[in-house]
């Protein structure tokens, strides 16, 4: 047996290059200076960030990129509670991170003791699971049922809550311990009837849509999807998250779906008599108003999460299990529908109502992504913030595979575009990785501009900055009489002189004509990341736009020139 | 009390890991849901590595299939069912203490035969009724009892078993 004594935080290193963690997102604390004592003695490459909400965004981007778990070591109290807005942004969006943080010593556990927070406690409800480890006997087994849970069956965060004093305590550091999970199930392959009935639900559509979201991509089903798709002759549409599990490029990708969807995609989903979701959980960004959503469309619901199955839309047919595994079931069950009308009918309205956007006049972000999309041959890692920037992005930017666009779909977190890229950076050194952010969102957390410029990590930073706080202003613009409550940024940063406070490269884009030549300078910059400082029309709305709870039909292609109700939808 | 009283109650029982923290994330998944728990017992299983639960909750019956799903979905729950319309055999506990002058004390007495209660305590002045049975049942015998001066009523809360030779 591979026994011997080693500290509890010894064990954690050593448990953590068992699991084939290469780097961790890290900023150090009192309670947790063992953990940090015992990396020095390891490879495990520590990346020192400037805040903790970083690191756990960074680790996130880490795992978004590279479909491992992203692990961020944090130290107890603050260094803990600043780790939760990235917590629950993973959690929303299932992405597997591990994330360790110090506690006081046990004996004071409870007891208000200096930089003790209940973290366990505030962090319930956005974990997979949590620990709160009591003896250092118990952490080879913590950290492999820690790593497992993060990265199977539906992903998701993982805390683990560690006192100081059993990170420092001696223990048996047996890893051959099994783990003890029996509540855990982890649905693989689909009930066999439940995929013949979809099968025969396919087999009677003249209308079909598949719908790709972030399970596909997740379980790697992308080359399925297409084959799914071009054997049955089915437009795809696609989520936030989904981008990227059919080509953008493919002639039955129809883009996303929903709220700032395509208007063709939105048309295919509301005349369509099946909707296929692989991967998706019917999210009210894209369902809009749920009565009206899909009216005459029988569903079919592919999902590795039970809870998800009637949870939102209720389906005539659904199957639990791998998205991958349950398409390589049912491709040999489908044949050629008789979709040739409705595919006449798809490409017409992709005909008649492109993305479009003003190429007259002040500079636009539309212009910027499209460009950036063209010079970097659809290849790029991108990373964004939330907001007007997100959606263009989604919507211009033509992604290509899985693991391509990384944004926060489910929790919509601002701040999430520097950090997430910091880790992807870290995690992809073949591909242009690039974060595409807007003022707002770049502001929240630029204190990781210093850890991308100390590991000279090559990102391209393009901030959009039109000195509001977008997508509220389009809100307040279109729904409350242009009554614009704080979303006016005047007083922005020169994030170009910012970019020079680290030592970052930095370029400037004012006027449309120089897109192209500035963005290629970029593109070229190759010491380190460098920031695109494009300051673009103040005032641009994102359309197409279905108002929040709204049904499909009341799409708008552009502004109205009258007064919009107030939403009934959320956020 | 309005909304407890328009929403159905459901008894749903639970095997879960014996783990720190399982009660709060089961609780969690109630309360995020806007369910009230009436009651909720905890033991441990034959196998002390498991705990069964059983809770009694109030909520949109729509709701209900959702929670279970969502109960389910807990890293440590083994097993989660709602027994609402099921066979099986329920039993609450309940301890009744009263003031009683010795001309109630017959009264009284006469009650406890009634619902086959027993009585676990007595001194001049009071007594204390334990009773054991369906709730309805303890409701029953809680009314008849409030004519006298209850200075205490505590209840377990139900405890749930399936009938037959099958593990609930």
């Amino acid at each position: 047996m591979s026994e011997k004594l080693l500290t509890g935080a010894q064990v954690v290193v050593e448990a953590l290059k068992r699991e084939g963690v290469e780097c961790i997102f890290a900023y150090p604390g009192g309670n947790a200076i063992p953990l940090f004592d015992a990396l020095l003695d390891s490879s495990i490459d520590t990346i020192l960030v400037r805040h903790e909400q970083g690191a756990a965004h960074a680790a996130d981007g880490y795992a978004r990129a590279t479909g491992r778990p992203g692990v961020a070591l944090v130290t107890s109290g603050p260094g803990a509670t600043n780790t939760l807005t990235g917590i629950y942004t993973a959690h929303m969006d299932s992405v597997p991170l591990v994330v360790i943080c110090g506690q006081t010593i046990s004996p004071l556990l409870g007891k208000d003791a200096f930089q003790e927070s209940d973290i366990s406690g505030m962090s319930f409800s956005c974990v997979k699971y949590s620990y709160l480890v009591k003896s250092a006997d118990d952490l080879p087994r913590v950290m492999r049922e820690a790593f497992r849970i993060a990265t199977t069956g539906r992903p998701g965060p993982v805390l683990i809550d560690l006192p100081k004093d059993v990170g420092a305590a001696l223990c048996h550091s047996s890893f051959e311990d099994e783990v003890k999970l029996p509540g855990y199930r982890v649905p693989s392959k689909g009930d066999p009837a439940k995929i013949r009935e979809a099968a025969a639900l396919l087999a009677e559509s003249k209308r079909p849509v598949i719908l790709a979201g972030h399970g596909a991509a997740i379980s790697g089903a992308h080359r399925q999807i297409v084959e799914l798709a071009e054997k049955l002759q089915a437009p795809v549409v696609n989520t936030l998250l989904g981008l990227g599990t059919i080509p953008g490029t493919h002639e039955l990708s129809l883009g996303m779906l929903g709220m700032h969807g395509t208007a063709y995609a939105n048309m295919a989903v509301m005349n369509c008599d099946l909707i296929m979701s692989v991967g998706s959980r019917w999210d009210d960004r894209i369902t809009g108003k749920l009565d009206e959503f899909c009216p005459n469309a029988k569903v079919i619901h592919v999902d590795i999460d039970p809870a998800e199955i009637g949870k939102i839309v209720v389906p005539d047919v659904s199957v639990v299990g791998d998205a991958k595994a349950v398409l390589e079931e049912l491709l040999p069950l489908v044949s050629k529908l008789d979709t040739a009308a409705w595919l006449k009918q798809v490409q017409g309205w992709k005909r008649k109502y492109p993305l479009k956007y003003r190429k007259q006049g002040g500079l636009r972000v539309q212009a910027v992504v499209d460009e950036f999309y063209r010079l970097t041959k659809g290849d790029a890692v991108v990373t964004t913030d939330v907001g007007q920037h997100q959606m263009w992005a989604a919507q211009f930017y033509r992604f290509n595979r899985p693991r391509q666009l990384l944004t926060s779909g489910g929790a919509g977190t601002m701040g999430y575009g520097l950090p997430s890229a910091v880790g992807a950076a870290v995690g992809v050194k073949d591909k242009t990785v690039a974060t595409i952010v807007g003022d707002g969102g770049l502001q929240m957390t630029q204190f990781e501009l210093a850890t991308a410029a100390i590991r000279k990590l090559p990102i391209k930073i393009l901030v959009m900055d039109n000195k509001y706080l977008g997508m509220v202003r389009q809100w307040q613009d279109m729904f409350y009489s242009k009554r614009y409550s704080s979303v006016d940024m005047t007083g922005n940063p020169d994030f170009v002189k910012l970019g020079e406070a680290y030592g970052i490269k930095g370029f400037r884009i004012r006027r449309m004509a120089d897109i192209s030549k500035v963005l290629k300078k970029a593109l070229a910059y190759d010491d380190g990341p460098c920031i695109v400082h494009c300051e673009v029309e103040k005032e641009d709305n994102v359309f197409p736009m279905i108002p929040a709870g709204a049904p499909y039909s009341s799409m708008l292609l552009e502004r109205p020139k009258e007064e919009l109700e107030k939403p009934e939808g959320g956020a | 009390m309005e909304l407890r009283e328009k929403l159905p109650a459901h008894a749903i029982s639970l095997t879960v890991a014996n783990r720190p923290g399982v009660l709060v994330r089961v609780a969690l998944v109630f309360s995020r849901r806007g369910f009230n728990i009436d009651s909720l017992v905890v033991s441990p299983a034959i196998d002390g590595d498991f705990s069964r639960m059983n809770i009694v909750a109030r909520g949109e019956p729509r709701e209900l299939g959702q929670m279970i799903a969502q109960l389910e979905k807990l890293v440590d729950v083994v097993a989660a069912k709602d027994h609402t319309d099921d066979d099986v055999v329920m039993r609450e506990l309940a301890l009744i203490k009263v003031l009683c002058s010795p001309e109630e004390r017959s009264e009284i007495l006469q009650l406890v035969q009634h619902f086959r209660a027993t009585t676990v305590d007595m001194t001049e002045s009071s007594m204390t009724i334990q009773v054991t049975g369906e709730s309805e049942k303890i409701d029953a015998m809680t009314r008849l009892c409030s004519k006298f001066h209850m200075v205490e009523f505590i209840r377990t809360g139900k405890v749930i078993v399936a009938r037959g030779p099958e593990a609930t």
